[in-house]
């Protein structure tokens, strides 16, 4: 009978939507669809916009828990070889909420507040991917951009800001503007960074580079090659540190993040500080961010 | 507005609320105020209007929104009246052209129907052209106030058009 089943998928191509991929649960939010995917061993979070094979957003594997799957969650650990210490962290988007678990384990002292929009997917983080909240980790269902404006008029300070909220097949333009960054910035403890999961390839990646550079001046790219992410870790210094320190604080870290399965040096070597885009390009501003459409040119 | 509150759910509804409130009371207004000696002097200075309520939203719009910001903790409150302080008072004048334009326009009462369903169909046809040309190309090659300038220019040409008429052309009631 499941042979049959095999032979009949084949034959209309559909076989990669029945390979052991189980559907735990799903959800109509406010914003989007949501569903728990179950393939193999791993526990993923879908936002369903499309019906074939959409992106998932967080994985974690079910035989070892603490194991970051994607490379882009491994790449945003970036921020500690660039500075090993922070005591605030600002989590903006939450997804399954591997970062903020991963990192209070990474850095004991460390206070983290995640920010996300949609709280159906906080209820999800907590339900499946034992996202927790304690007196080191809190959840502030809000806009990303709103709880950053409100910090900065509330003389917040935060060491360490993550932007993960470009997941998904719409952009939020008003988180990639030029007035937004500064807003950022102005929330940035003098030697805080921040690492932003973004794209690296379409228009897109010309004119957000640009936007970057013209609020924070140089920054490292933390980005493999041929694949749509990249991180760009943006520093409140004036100057950037060299690579030689970030290469110690990546020995440093080495034996901690083994558990995580990810390889320090591995990322070190993902660092790169070179200008590959257009320079000239225009940057994004409040008043002109078409970036859903520059997304797809 | 999402610079300022976001783009939560409820910043959507206030915005669309906001435009359904201000037109229904303008084309009630609009309505009443045809009523009496109807002419293009008046019908003009409904755009002169119009255009000139939306400068304070392009001179002023930032500063309007960061003082509601700094009063009001709630996003949806907020955004409420953000929405109301940008977009009411010109939506509200706007609203008034349609049911103004009727009354210009209606000859007979036999033929009432269809000058407003050709208005309906011109006012909505243009509103759908606004939207699809804004969202697919205008906001990739113009920032949003260069695009409310060109509306605004457009508001004052039409008004001036439509006064100038009354003056020279239309038959004058003594």
């Amino acid at each position: 009978m499941f042979n049959l089943m095999i032979r009949i998928c084949l034959l209309l191509g559909v076989c990669s939507t029945l390979q052991a991929k189980d559907i735990i649960h799903t959800e109509k939010s406010l914003y989007r669809n949501i569903s728990v995917v179950k393939e193999d061993s791993l526990l993923c979070l879908v936002f369903e916009t499309r019906k074939d094979n959409p992106p998932y957003q967080t994985c974690v594997d079910e035989t070892d828990k603490k194991r970051l799957v994607f490379s882009y969650t491994k790449l945003v650990l970036s921020g500690l070889l660039y500075k090993p210490e922070a005591d605030h962290i600002l989590v903006i988007g939450l997804g399954g909420g591997t970062l903020p678990m991963t990192l209070k384990e990474l850095l004991p002292e460390a206070k983290i507040t995640s920010v996300e929009i949609d709280p159906s997917v906080t209820k999800i983080a907590r339900q499946y991917f034992d996202y927790q909240e304690d007196d080191r980790i809190d959840t502030v269902t809000q806009d990303g951009r709103l709880f950053i404006k409100r910090a900065a008029l509330n003389n917040k300070q935060y060491d360490w800001i993550i932007l993960d909220a470009f997941n998904g097949d719409y952009i939020p333009e008003h988180l990639m503007t030029q007035e937004f960054l500064q807003e950022v910035k102005q929330v940035l403890t003098d030697d805080g960074i921040v690492t932003a999961n973004t794209f690296s390839e379409s228009k897109l990646y010309a004119y957000e580079s640009a936007t970057y550079q013209s609020v924070f001046g140089d920054f490292y790219n933390v980005k493999r090659r041929n694949t749509g992410n990249r991180i760009v870790l943006a520093t409140n210094n004036k100057s950037l540190k060299p690579l030689p320190v970030i290469k110690q604080n990546a020995e440093k870290w080495q034996t901690a993040f083994d558990v995580f399965g990810v390889d320090s040096d591995w990322i070190y070597h993902r660092f790169t500080p070179e200008k590959d885009w257009d320079e000239n390009s225009e940057i994004l501003t409040d008043q002109y961010a078409p970036v859903n459409l520059l997304k797809n040119d | 507005m999402a610079p300022y509150f976001g783009g939560s759910i409820y910043v959507w509804g206030s915005i669309i609320t906001i435009f359904m409130l201000a037109l229904s009371f303008g084309y009630l207004m609009g309505g009443r105020w045809s009523i009496k000696s109807p002419n293009n002097l008046k019908y003009g200075s409904l755009f002169i209007i119009s255009g000139l309520l939306l400068l304070p939203m392009i001179l002023f719009g930032e500063n309007i929104m960061q003082w509601i910001f700094e009063r009001f903790e709630d996003p949806r409150y907020g955004s409420l009246l953000g929405a109301s302080g940008l977009f009411l008072l010109p939506t509200l004048v706007m609203g008034m052209i349609a049911p103004y334009s009727v009354r210009l326009l209606v000859i007979s009462a036999e033929h009432s129907g269809q000058t407003a369903g050709f208005l309906y169909f011109v006012s909505t046809i243009g509103s759908a052209l606004g939207t699809i040309l804004t969202s697919f190309y205008l906001v990739l090659w113009f920032e949003i106030n260069v695009i409310l300038w060109v509306i605004f220019a457009t508001f004052i040409a039409c008004g001036s058009s439509a006064i100038l008429r009354h003056l020279y052309l239309d038959p004058k009631h003594v």
